[in-house]
């Protein structure tokens, strides 16, 4: 897909809770299976998703440097919502004073419910509808216990405001696409705490299918191929997946390594893949282009190419780096952890 | 806090915002009718610094309702940059790493929530100062 009047980044802010639980202290506690990661980060007893996108999109301002009333669309893409009914984009536009004059609403769409939203801010922005839409993708998402996706799933977000391209913005973006289908892999029913999947049913038919599906038709679309990407940046449930297909899109382990925060910091769900492309932008030069793209189970898979432009490198000294965020850090055991995310009932 | 109460104070409380006595120049937060140094009425909004240093702090073992699921915490009284005092809890601390002096930025947290069915009251609270490692 592709804008008819050009759209750039002008500002992104990421957000990791500083508490970190060990994969080895949850086989500690269930019995040990092969670790798919390190460590994740785990949101702390007064953190949600409407907290995590409130820090994420103040980083975004305060890197765009703009008026927060002149953003005219807020969208959280999260599948943790504090509220059943009541939106967090609400919550997240008062505490940044972008209300009244703003559309806000949250995206549902498992881990791309973020990307999802990319979409629709660029459309609003490109159309002239609004002068900046900010897309925020957070989660804390839960694993049932002794679950292996308990290794995994971890809380943290971050946002991107869109405007026309300029010279202020730090990176254009040169087309997206889309690729959905009706695919069963993962679910959680209304008032469940807890998600389900269908095991191995979750990679070929599920994550592969779509990330490459979407990946291969942008590349298709754009007539570039994998060598035309300096950076790479594919959603994170693990180590393994992003790896490989990564390997099989062509793609070198040069080209997702800074994006690839999977290890130190878990499955973020909604935020993984936004996160993934704000570490990259904090070490992409001028010129770089990144290949991005989302998977969601569900399913589907959003890819955006964007070329960074000069104007990143003016807020690099000033700017909080995601690697900020990874280093700073807590570990907690697992009670702490069972106590921190409401699996302890009174 | 009712509803209604909350909603009143969101902006106040999401955005740290105080107010200016036009008369002494003092900054006030919470809001008041009057100037608590003066008493002059005329108050203009005005949006406080978002970063400040720990003056003194206790641990809260005990907390008020609604409270409960928190403790124990840390509870700071801190001097903002401009200027104001403001009583605030402190995260993302242990208790054993605060320190009069410590310097701490605003973030934005759950501060209550009305039980498992009820609205959840977000506001601000303060952390230590996150840089770059
Ligand atoms: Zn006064």
């Amino acid at each position: 897909m592709k804008t008819s009047r050009p759209v750039g980044i002008i500002g992104y802010g990421a957000y990791i809770p500083m508490n970190r639980l060990k994969a080895s202290e949850i086989s500690r506690v269930w019995g040990g299976c092969a670790e798919p990661i390190e460590e994740k980060a785990v949101a702390s007893i007064d953190e949600d998703a409407v907290t995590i996108a409130v820090e994420c999109a103040r980083y975004a301002i305060k890197r765009a440097k703009i008026d927060p009333r002149e953003i005219g669309a807020i969208y959280v893409g999260t599948e943790s919502k504090p509220y059943a009914v009541k939106p967090c984009g609400t919550i997240v536009a008062e505490a940044i004073g972008a209300t009244p004059h703003v559309t806000a609403a949250d995206y549902e769409f498992a881990c791309k419910a973020g990307t999802e939203a990319f979409q629709a801010c660029i459309g609003l922005v490109s159309s002239g509808m609004v002068k900046y839409a900010m897309a925020i993708g957070a989660d804390t998402a839960q694993g049932r216990p002794a679950d292996p996706l308990e290794y995994t799933v971890a809380c943290g977000g971050a946002a991107l405001i869109f405007t026309l391209k300029s010279e202020r913005t730090l990176a254009y973006l040169e087309g997206s696409y889309s690729y959905v289908t009706d695919t069963p892999d993962f679910w959680r029913r209304g008032l469940e705490m807890y998600p389900r999947h269908g095991n191995r049913f979750t990679g070929e038919p599920a994550y592969f299918r779509h990330i490459i599906g979407a990946a291969k038709g942008l590349m298709a679309e754009l007539g570039y191929g994998p060598e035309d990407f300096k950076y790479a940046v594919f959603h994170q449930p693990n180590v393994k997946f992003p790896v490989k297909v990564a390997k099989r899109l062509g793609f070198s382990m040069d080209a997702i390594k800074p994006g690839l925060i999977v290890p130190y910091v878990g499955n973020t769900y909604a935020g993984s893949t936004p996160i993934g492309l704000a570490a990259t932008l904090d070490v992409a030069e001028p010129g770089d282009r990144i290949l991005v793209v989302s998977y969601g189970s569900g399913a589907g898979s959003d890819a955006f190419s964007f070329v960074v432009q000069d104007a990143i490198m003016e807020g690099r000294p000033r700017d909080l780096p995601v690697s900020a965020f990874i280093a700073r850090k807590r570990y907690i055991d697992y009670s702490l952890y069972s106590r921190m995310r409401g699996k302890i009932h009174l | 806090m009712s509803v209604p109460r909350y909603w009143r104070e969101i902006k106040y409380r999401y955005r740290l915002i105080g107010e200016l006595c036009t008369e002494c120049g003092a900054i006030i937060f919470p809001r008041r009718r009057l100037c608590p140094h003066c008493g002059c009425r005329e108050l203009e909004e005005c949006k406080l610094s978002e970063t400040g240093t720990v003056l003194s702090w206790t641990v809260i073992q005990h907390p008020p309702k609604g409270y409960e699921k928190y403790a124990p915490y840390v509870v700071a009284l801190i001097k903002l940059d401009d200027g104001a005092q403001i009583l605030s809890q402190v995260v993302d601390v242990e208790p054993e790493e605060m320190r009069v002096g410590l310097r701490v930025e605003a973030t934005f947290r759950r501060v209550r929530e009305d039980g498992s069915s009820g609205i959840i009251e977000y506001g601000y609270k303060f952390r230590p100062i996150i840089e770059e490692p």
